[in-house]
């Protein structure tokens, strides 16, 4: 049996009321909110995110490929899918794979690695799918569109749900792209991208599918359809014969917006949220054609409690002040220069990636203490290279003292600088707090790690973990 | 281990105005400073024979003894440069004080500057790690406002409380630093203002931080046997300690983040050296490092001078006043002449010397006979106490 074993989801907590939106430039606001990745954000870090709450609770060392697809990769060059498994904490002996440049690539890189397990290559693979798109400012894209990812966790044993088909097709049209010269995502005419674009290719996949598996529109408990607005999949819903009602997932356009690639996959989320023993769901992503899937849900979906997923991340939330922020965040305004005094390296991130990116600290084996970063020598006992690592990023911890700093610049200050004592045997961690509201700060405030981007010093993102308040 | 005491003997000091010296490069100010060293010591240039420079900034690491020797004309003499942070200017005078001690030269000067205001920011920049992002946007500020929300928190002093006691340092040292004419702040302010001045970095507000200034400080030594011929009124070397934290107290296990463990080894080191027991009752004024006004707080208890978690009784008796039991920063310390790295630690020495050879001008302590000068840096993670005496014992 092949098919999901775990599940995970992150949706920035920062959102913007889109009336700002419309506000800032005298438009029509579409109404609701949408996710705004914060400033130390992106594509990667918002998979790392989802794939470590899909990991909670399962076995790291069993996990034997990790993918990663976005259109927003902050590489062009370079695997993001190495960094989140590194991140993440998996083994070296690993298939680590970026799928890129299409809304599909998330429902791709899932094909890909049932293939691989379907094949007796790999028995457990997770797919992690990201997005942070532009749309062009005042455009209606921009109110549109919002940030977010998703994780599954593939595999042929203990799965929450089976695949039970796949099938996809695929077609050249120009009706949302962008080249490798633009920032922000361009459309062609609206009429003509919903009626020859979408709704063509969604209905044939979907078509096929049903014909090839022999099953009818009443077959299936939950519809996940890839949503480019709040209104386009229900007429397509309608006219394949689903109720919009009682069958159709919510998209989450107006408490989120869509968030991209990773959509279809935080769409399935929000389904297994909900599914039970025996549902059936069917699964369709767009770009250029579209992959659909149909999907059982198994007994074992009951064993599934406490993931991090989407009916979580939807109620946390932060407003977002001001467009001003949000233009910020997006580095979309220039802000004054600062003083930074780093020097940036590739080979001490590279050499010191163990704690850097693992955020693992040791533990000395004579004395028992904890210190992060890893020290060779014991700050306790001096004993030399007898400690065992220990992963901190998935441990809570407390603030043990704390700063709200007007003085170290940054997009959005006070920046929050704090000491955090962590419940790995009070291993001590300096860090950035991020995602809070400075108020709320104080000493003993529960904190819980997060991996972020730091900057991009000698012309790579250089990423480290902050703390933010446990929630 | 043999104790440095009375081996060593200062003969002459300069300083220069310290401030916003925007008219006056670094070679200016070590002129400026090293010249008033001449001839507050009676010596001609060619007398000295070896030379230690302290200075932290990054246009000079690297750069050796050049930045000493060039405005100087300091020709055919060993030159070293030092750094340890913030007690840089105390390290200079420490390793030239050895270097006399152990009979290899007779006379020596240590120098210490920084040029501050050329860097276009004003602060002593942000994230200034060792690692590419360990430390990305730390801050001076804020390494001490752990300090200052520590302290507050275990010894149960609200927010409030807490402000206005440290508040009271900023008001006393203003009022000791608008007596200077060579600090870069003369005026003294209200405990009103120092309270309500806007935040740096919560909860240190404007008037708890030291000023970012400009400055360069100058010691000549000699052999303490010899300093009678330079002068009547030569300023000993009681004792000298330097401790190093093994552990950036940010992710030092167990670190209480309610005093530093360095001072209180640097100063025990320096007490065991000249024999001082009780500090309180036997050190008759204090230049220590307020970077920050809960710096200055507590290094009142990590010297021994106020119990620990006390120091507020003892501020609000008025204590550390200039007319107080224990004058302490009787020239403005840090709050008024800011903080040029490198000058630090002489620039303190300075105002020592001057008061035990009873030119303290308006400031002047009664009976001045022992002074502590104290520096405190890194994260922090380096101190010095460095203790003078005006009677060779």
């Amino acid at each position: 049996m092949v098919g999901i074993k775990s599940y995970g989801a992150y949706i920035p907590i920062s959102r913007m009321n889109r009336d700002i939106i419309g506000n800032a430039w005298g438009t029509r606001s579409i109404g609701g909110e949408r996710s705004v990745a914060n400033h130390d954000e992106d594509s990667l870090t918002m998979a790392v995110e989802a794939a470590i709450n899909c990991l909670n609770g399962e076995d790291r060392q069993g996990v034997e490929g990790l993918f990663f697809a976005s259109t927003t990769s902050p590489y062009k060059e370079k695997a993001c899918s190495s960094i989140v498994a590194t991140v993440a904490d998996l083994n070296k002996e690993i298939w680590t794979s970026d799928f890129a440049n299409s809304l599909r690539a998330g429902t791709s890189a899932v094909r890909a690695a049932l293939n691989a397990i379907k094949s007796g290559e790999a028995k457990s693979i997770m797919v992690t799918a990201a997005d942070c798109r532009l749309g062009t400012p005042r455009s209606v894209d921009e109110q549109t569109f919002g940030d977010g990812a998703a994780a599954i966790l593939l595999g042929d044993s203990d799965v929450i749900a089976t695949i039970e088909d796949v099938y996809s097709v695929s077609d050249d049209i120009t009706d949302v792209w962008r080249t490798d010269q633009d920032t922000f995502v361009r459309s062609w005419e609206d009429r003509w991208v919903l009626i020859n674009g979408y709704t063509k290719n969604m209905k044939a996949a979907i078509s096929g599918i049903m014909k090839k598996s022999g099953l009818t529109p009443k077959d299936f408990t939950k519809v996940v359809l890839y949503s480019p607005d709040a209104r386009s999949h229900l007429d397509l819903a309608k006219s394949l014969g689903f109720d919009p009602r009682t069958q159709l997932q919510d998209p989450l356009i107006t408490t989120i917006g869509n968030v991209g690639t990773a959509q279809p996959l935080v769409l399935l989320v929000s389904a297994l949220e909900e599914a039970k023993a025996g549902d059936r769901i069917l699964l369709a992503s767009y770009g250029d054609g579209s992959d659909v899937f149909i999907i059982q849900v198994t007994d074992a979906i009951e064993k599934v409690k406490n993931k991090r997923g989407v009916k979580r991340s939807v109620g946390l939330k932060m407003m977002l002040s001001s467009y001003e922020k949000y233009l910020a965040y997006r580095q979309l305004v220039s802000l004054p220069e600062e003083f930074i005094k780093l020097f940036p390296s590739a080979s001490v991130m590279w050499r010191t990636q163990k704690w850097v990116l693992s955020c693992h600290g040791s533990k000395c084996k004579h004395c028992g203490l904890v210190s992060f970063p890893i020290q060779r020598v014991c700050f306790g006992c001096h004993s030399r290279d007898e400690f065992e690592e220990v992963r901190l990023s998935d441990k809570k911890g407390k603030v043990f003292t704390y700063s709200l700093d007007n003085l170290a610049g940054g997009v959005d200050p006070p920046t929050v600088q704090t000491i955090v004592e962590s419940e790995e045997g009070g291993a001590r961690i300096y860090c950035l707090m991020t995602d809070c509201n400075p108020k709320e700060v104080n000493v003993g405030l529960p904190v819980e790690m997060t991996f972020r981007r730091f900057h991009r010093e000698g012309g790579f993102y250089n990423y480290f973990w902050k703390c933010r308040p446990a929630r | 281990m043999e104790s440095i005491k009375d081996k060593i003997a200062i003969i002459g000091m300069g300083c220069c105005k310290f401030g916003e010296n925007w008219n006056k490069s670094p070679e200016d100010m070590i002129i400026e400073a090293a010249y008033e060293a001449y001839e507050d010591a009676g010596i001609d240039p060619k007398d000295i024979q070896a030379a230690w420079l302290g200075t932290v900034g990054a246009h000079w690491v690297g750069m050796g003894g050049l930045a000493l020797a060039e405005p100087l004309k300091l020709q055919g003499i060993p030159i070293t440069r030092v750094e340890n942070w913030c007690a840089t200017g105390h390290e200079a005078l420490r390793n030239a004080s050895f270097a006399v001690a152990c009979g290899m030269y007779d006379i020596a000067i240590a120098v210490g500057f920084e040029k501050l205001k050329d860097t276009g920011f004003p602060g002593l920049g942000i994230g200034r790690g060792m690692h590419p992002v360990m430390e990305m946007r730390r801050t001076a500020p804020s390494s001490f406002a752990f300090i200052a929300t520590r302290y507050f928190h275990t010894y149960g002093l609200s927010p409030e409380e807490g402000k206005e006691t440290i508040a009271k340092i900023a008001v006393k040292n203003h009022k000791n630093g608008s007596m200077h004419p060579k600090a870069h702040f003369q005026k003294e302010i209200t405990l009103e203002q120092a309270v309500k001045a806007p935040i740096i970095a919560w909860p240190l507000g404007l008037f708890d931080c030291c000023g970012n200034s400009d400055g360069a400080a100058v010691a000549i030594i000699t052999r303490a046997d010899l300093a009678k011929k330079f002068r009547d009124d030569p300023i000993y070397i009681k004792g000298i300690g330097l401790s190093q934290n093994s552990m950036m107290p940010h992710f030092q296990p167990g670190f209480d983040w309610t005093g530093f463990e360095v001072t209180q080894i640097a100063a025990k080191q320096a007490y065991e050296q000249a024999g001082i027991k009780n500090p309180r009752k036997e050190i008759d004024l204090a230049v220590v490092h307020d970077c920050f006004t809960i710096t200055e707080l507590i290094i009142y208890e990590d010297l021994g001078f106020s119990p620990k978690g006390k120091a507020k009784e003892d501020i609000d008796a008025g204590t550390f006043a200039l007319d107080g039991e224990l004058p302490v920063n009787t020239d403005g310390g840090l709050k008024c002449f800011g903080h040029p790295v490198g000058a630090s630690g002489l620039r303190m020495s300075y105002e020592i010397y001057k008061q035990l050879q009873g030119k303290g001008d308006k400031r002047q302590v009664k009976n001045a006979e022992i002074g502590l000068a104290h520096t405190l840096g890194g994260h922090p993670s380096v101190s010095c106490v460095m203790l003078y005496g005006n009677d060779r014992g």
